[in-house]
């Protein structure tokens, strides 16, 4: 049985639909003993704690101490980056920013002793927004560029010219499972941490040195997450490190769990970016140059923000061939939370600078916003702005050409017109946009993958390797890969939670290519395993190693499959015949380099594609809108799993789609946020679901030189979502005269204000 | 700091214990805070498959079912979210939560239907998304699926599709199903039920009183008492707030709240009748009931909210006022001493002031016949489903023989410090046909009627805009109905 490439469901999804499987914050209670902590979080956006008084809290039922900085026995700093990120400071630099954490016996005292403790602050200058940032020279960062050709004497040269200013928002992760960790200690002091983490590994690393021990003293856990989008990558490092130092003063096991307003007020979100673009391009919309001057706001530390901003540059070309160009960015530094990792990583925001100027481009000339991406397309033979030659680019007309006809776009296109004409109140709009999208870690080194596979003398195998679960179900094609490389039965395959000691030094599952890097290591190890057995196997079927098959828990010879062993009895005799049953595997993506400093390379191993047509309708009296259909064909290679990746994509875009058109996060003139929990902070519900929704991936589309021929598929498609976000800019140029020759301007997210704005501005022309 | 209580009368009372059926077993929980949340109650006790997503009714995710009674002599399950429930509120009651479902190792119908087709990625939602589905699985005389049944969950991975194929793939429950067995048994009564426990952080009173004469007896011994409805509000400022209440007067079980009836006067409303219960029995009777009812809030909320709970709490953004305004409503207003009745309008004092006075309580709501000849609601929010309004607005208009407007009444909310009408609008239209001249007169009013705010849902301009946006969209409407008929 091939289980690589079948669609199977979840392998936790039985566990998921009866309760039964367990989340970070679920173990609690199999800790008797446990205590819970609360943060004092700052009231302003930027200030200094000149005093802490503690004495009504110490006089809260149940209160057991409040964490400080004395407290620390390691280093008390948790920047993944560098040092910037006090765990309990002295100087609060975003507002909800935790200084203190009160512990105590119950949540409920917890909450109360922090309450009660005053703090007295000098509030300090704040800085809100990039365009403040901007003006204040507030910088996280050197500035990165990327340059290829005289951008500047390609733009005096070009036939036409435009620029613009595009502000694209944040965006709250809200996984539905809030940040969590308990910590306890186990036998001789070794400090076991149970995080919801993607990345255990920095988990472990980061509490290891606010402890002050070595790191094999600390063993970090990842159960599975109740989702993660990047927002875990870093940001679940000072939950842990708190839960940590309290479990190291109290000797007992604390429990951090953030709820859902402390998690939205603390921690970081996708990056809003600035960007100034300067576009020259011919009279058939074709780009001549591009200088693209990004500005990301980091928040108040580095984390991710460079590599974010990096990733924005490498994508800032999409789909098109940008001939010459100069393409920078600047991380900078504001007092609000840690801008962090958010499916794209920077790449949306990059993205979406150059499909605004493609829609600006098309309406300069009045032609087709499709047409006008179609003439920019990369051929064989292209490189990036980078260096990097793209990998299959004919993969984008395939793409494109695949969903113009599956949508029916054509068709489609007269039936919006014409629906259009006929109605002044209600107008619809339909857009494609195509998506590629760099694969791998952009920071090398961390482009390798571990895994561990112990076969027991039954037979039975378990699997352990250095990904982490959220949702994606990297687990479930671990195991048709593993089951698949042993032939053994799936349910044969133990597939054990995530922690650092079975598999060392792992990266974070992010970048969407857990799949590509521990399926790779997984299937290493297997092969190890399977060639030892095969070695055993032969001398018992009296074969040669190269004609045995494995397959249904059964190892036999090919050509007479009658001459046969299950494959629990090869186990035992390869036992008792002393052959290791274990064995470590271990991936390195080949030929990934980049030059920071020259702004060349290879970043990526190869480019997924993807194109996406969207119609949506707009109520012109309230700007509020819908998708009535949306298409999608997307290239995930060979799918190793193609129910899973279906769902990657559809959740993707879903998300994406909130992003574009839903998700606002306000903060008023202090630096407050306002939209602090889910009756104000509004993403997708089933309602917003396209009304029609088809998705296909592309077919014959191996991948040589990754696991199974597949794709990554994590990232990608989110933004596919721009297609939607074009469909409503296309509903909007119906309210107006068209062609007018002038841009239609739409800020994001397009909430229902926003395509009013919108609209009301195209109608007072 | 709430004010403590002292009631000398209290440890004299034989207290029943807090008793509940949980997954077909008896619970007794004894020295609980009757205020805690069922959601913290179940997860302490170890039920973690219940999850907190937002602790405050959004996502659906700590959803568990209710057995209820059906008012037709039978029970149906109801799927309400438990992070909204006192843990009070269950006493008595009998309930399913996820762990619940699965009989001797195998899967519920709904769970395998989940499990089966990629509904789950992350799985944290997922439990509640089963609960949603369980009830809409044994809904009575259930001909297809009702994709409103999921609208009270959220997802942050699927994207819904597969959730909706896996609602859409529900048979009918086997013969032999032991849940829709137990919905031909009695449904449990909710009797009159009170408890006091002393926790570390002050005492806890929670009183269920089973009729009105109850109610004012525990009003005049706790009179700063909260009075709880459906609590889909008052929980969320337990939650969200952390406002906690030495003592707290649950009124869903008062008997005379519940009763609603529609006659040749009008429609009664009592003011502890679930919003789910109105829709059905009313909405054809008051179309505009079933435009503003799907919208007002999920169905999770929408099986627990009430109008009364909505009215007494004054919410300027409240989606039931700006309706019952339109429908020009009175309330009806109980004490010790009697009742009294006022207009809906005069209600409203102030920021989340109403003309109760101490000792008294919402009764009823009492929509006047007759019915207006056109009416709409509509509501602007940044998502559709399961939000709360930017802006909301009520048209009702009455006409005479000739076509005039003889009333005309425009509710709004989100618009002003309370629920208001638009009366200079109305009066623009009254005694007039609906003709250019006279809408046009209206909208000038209505642009000069309120001064309203900015906040994270929208800006004063847009509010501004959408108070007379709203009203043109009316008339549109109108319109395409006469161009329809």
């Amino acid at each position: 049985m091939k289980y690589v490439g079948q669609d199977l469901p979840h392998e936790s999804a039985r566990l998921h639909v009866t309760g039964e499987a367990l989340y970070t914050d679920d173990l609690v209670t199999r800790f008797p003993g446990c205590l819970h902590a609360w943060p004092v979080q700052s009231p302003h956006a930027h200030a200094r704690v000149l005093g802490v008084d503690a004495s009504a809290a110490e006089a809260t039922p149940g209160f057991v101490r409040l964490l400080d900085a004395g407290d620390v026995p390691g280093e008390g700093d948790t920047g993944a980056a560098r040092k910037d990120e006090p765990l309990f400071p002295n100087e609060a630099c975003y507002e909800g920013q935790p200084v203190r954490w009160a512990l105590a016996e119950t949540e409920e005292a917890a909450r109360l002793a922090a309450t009660r403790v005053v703090v007295e602050w000098e509030v300090l200058p704040a800085v809100l927004g990039v365009r403040a940032a901007i003006e204040a020279e507030s910088y996280l960062a050197d500035e990165i560029a990327i340059r290829r050709g005289d951008v500047a004497s390609a733009l005096e040269g070009a036939p036409h010219r435009l620029s613009f200013e595009l502000l694209v928002g944040g965006q709250e992760q809200l996984y539905l499972e809030t940040q969590a960790a308990l910590v306890d200690h186990d036998e001789n002091g070794q400090v076991v941490v149970h995080s919801s983490t993607q990345n255990p590994t920095e988990t472990q690393v980061i509490v290891a040195r606010v402890l002050g021990l070595p790191r094999s003293r600390v063993t970090c856990q990842s159960l599975r997450m109740g989702g993660g989008f990047g927002g875990k990558e870093t940001q679940a490092n000072p939950i842990a490190s708190v839960a940590a130092v309290g479990a190291h003063v109290t000797h007992r096991p604390v429990r951090v769990r953030l709820d859902r307003q402390r998690d939205i007020s603390s921690t970081g979100k996708r990056h809003p970016f600035l960007g100034r673009l300067d576009v020259g391009f011919d009279d058939a919309g074709k780009l001549v140059a591009v200088d693209a001057k990004l500005f990301a706001d980091g928040g108040y530390s580095l984390d991710l923000t460079v590599p974010i901003a990096w990733r924005a540059l490498f994508h800032l070309d999409n789909a098109y061939l940008l001939p010459s160009c100069s393409l920078t960015a600047r991380a900078m530094r504001t007092n609000v939370p840690s801008n962090t990792a958010f499916r794209g990583f920077g790449g949306p925001q990059g993205m979406l600078m150059i499909e605004e100027a493609m829609d600006r481009v098309a309406r300069a000339l009045d032609r087709s916003p499709l047409e006008v991406r179609e003439a920019n397309f990369y051929v064989e033979g292209d490189k990036t702005p980078y260096g990097l030659e793209v990998r299959h680019p004919e993969r984008i007309r395939r793409v494109w050409d695949g969903v113009l006809e599956s949508s029916e776009y054509e068709a489609r296109r007269a039936e919006v017109d014409a629906f259009n004409a006929a109605h002044e109140h209600t107008k619809r709009g339909l857009a494609i946009t195509p998506v590629k999208f760099g694969i791998s870690f952009t920071t090398a080194f961390f482009n390798q993958a571990g895994a561990l596979v112990l076969i027991y003398a039954d037979g039975s195998v378990q699997l352990n390797h250095g990904g982490t679960e959220m949702g994606q179900g990297l687990h479930t094609k671990m195991r048709q890969i593993a089951a698949q490389e042993l032939g053994v039965l799936l349910d044969d395959v133990r597939l054990m939670p995530t922690r650092t000691d079975k598999v060392p030094n792992t990266s974070a599952t992010a970048a969407s290519s857990g799949a590509d890097l521990n399926g790779a290591a997984v299937r290493d190890a297997c092969q190890k395993l399977r060639a030892r057995l095969a070695e055993v196997a032969a001398a018992e079927l009296g074969a040669a190693v190269d004609e045995l098959s494995f397959e249904d828990a059964c190892v036999f010879v090919a050509s007479s499959p009658t001459r046969s062993m299950a494959f629990g009895e090869l186990a035992q005799k390869a036992y008792l015949e002393r052959v290791q049953l274990s064995a470590t595997g271990y991936y390195k993506t080949p030929e990934i380099s980049f030059d920071e400093a020259a702004g060349r390379g290879r970043p990526f191993h190869y480019f997924a594609y993807g194109a996406a047509v969207s119609e949506v309708e707009i109520d012109g009296f309230t700007g509020q809108h819908f998708v009535r259909r949306a298409d999608i064909l997307h290239d995930v290679g060979d799918s190793l799993s193609p129910l899973l990746d279906r769902g990657q994509i559809e959740g993707a875009f879903v998300q994406g789609m909130g992003w574009l058109t839903r998700e606002e996060l306000r903060r008023d003139a202090k630096g407050r946020l306002g939209t602090r929990g889910l009756s104000t902070y509004k993403i997708p519900g089933a309602d917003d679901m396209p009304k029609d929704f088809r998705v296909a991936l592309l077919p014959r589309a191996t991948e040589p030189g990754v696991v199974h021929g597949s794709k990554a598929v994590g990232e990608p498609p989110l933004m596919l979502a721009i297609s939607v976000r074009e469909a409503l800019r296309d509903a909007v140029a119906a309210f107006g005269d068209q062609p007018s020759g002038e841009a239609v301007e739409l800020a994001t997210p397009a909430t229902p204000e926003a395509v009013w704005r919108a609209c009301r501005a195209i109608q007072g022309r | 700091m709430p004010q403590h209580h002292h009631d000398s009368t209290k440890k004299k009372q034989p207290m029943k214990p807090l008793e509940f059926s949980l997954n077909g077993e008896r619970v007794v929980a004894e020295g609980v805070d009757p205020t805690e949340t069922l959601l913290s109650f179940l997860r302490r006790r170890g039920l973690t498959g219940t999850k907190e997503g937002c602790a405050e009714g959004e996502c659906g995710a700590c959803a568990v079912v209710l057995r209820e009674d059906d008012g037709e002599g039978g029970s149906r399950y109801v799927t309400v979210n438990s992070c909204l429930l006192m843990l009070g509120s269950v006493a008595g009651r009998e309930l399913l939560s996820v762990e619940g479902l699965a009989r001797e190792g195998e899967l519920h119908p709904v769970q395998a239907a989940m499990a089966r087709g990629g509904a789950s990625q992350c799985g944290y939602c997922t439990p509640g998304f089963v609960m949603s589905l369980f009830s809409e699985y044994y809904r009575a005389d259930r001909a297809a699926p009702e994709p409103r049944a999921i609208e009270g969950n959220l997802c942050r991975c699927t994207g819904y599709r597969p959730i909706y194929d896996a609602l859409e793939s529900l048979g009918a429950p086997a013969e032999d199903d032991v849940f829709l067995a137990r919905l031909k048994q009695e449904p449990p009564k909710l009797g009159s039920f009170g408890i006091h426990t002393h926790t570390p952080e002050g005492e806890r009173a929670f009183h269920r009183p089973a009729d009105l004469h109850e109610v004012f007896h525990e009003l005049a011994k706790h009179p700063d008492a909260k009075l709880v409805a459906g609590g889909t509000d008052v929980l969320v400022e337990a939650n969200q707030s952390h406002r906690r209440w030495p003592a707290v007067i649950s009124l869903e079980a008062v008997s005379e709240l519940r009763e609603a009836s529609l006659d040749d006067t009008g429609l009664t409303l009592g003011a502890a009748v679930p919003l789910e219960q109105i829709e059905a029995r009313f909405a054809s009777a008051l179309p505009v009931l079933g435009e503003l009812l799907p919208l007002f809030a999920s169905p999770l909320i929408r099986r627990r909210a009430t109008f009364g709970g909505n009215l007494a709490n004054a919410s300027p953004i409240g989606d039931g006022a700006p309706t019952l305004l339109a429908l020009d409503a009175e309330v009806v207003i109980a004490s010790s001493e009697g009742e009294r009745r006022l207009p809906l309008a005069d209600f409203f004092l102030g920021y989340r002031q109403t003309a109760l006075s101490p000792g008294e309580i919402l009764r009823s709501v009492f929509v006047p016949r007759p019915f207006p000849d056109a009416s709409h609601f509509y509501k602007v929010s940044k998502r559709v489903m399961d939000d709360i309004s930017t802006v909301a607005a009520c048209f009702c208009l009455w006409r005479g023989e000739d076509g005039a407007i003889t009333r005309a009444r425009f509710g709004y909310g989100g618009v002003a410090a309370t629920p208001m009408r638009a009366r200079d609008a109305e009066a623009a239209l009254e005694g007039h046909a609906l003709d250019p001249a006279h809408v046009e007169a209206a909208a000038e009013a209505l642009g000069a009627a309120f001064t309203p705010i900015d906040d994270h849902r929208g800006s004063a301009e847009y509010r501004g805009a959408m108070v007379v946006a709203l009203f043109e969209r009316f008339v549109h409407d109108l319109e395409q109905a006469e161009v329809a008929r």
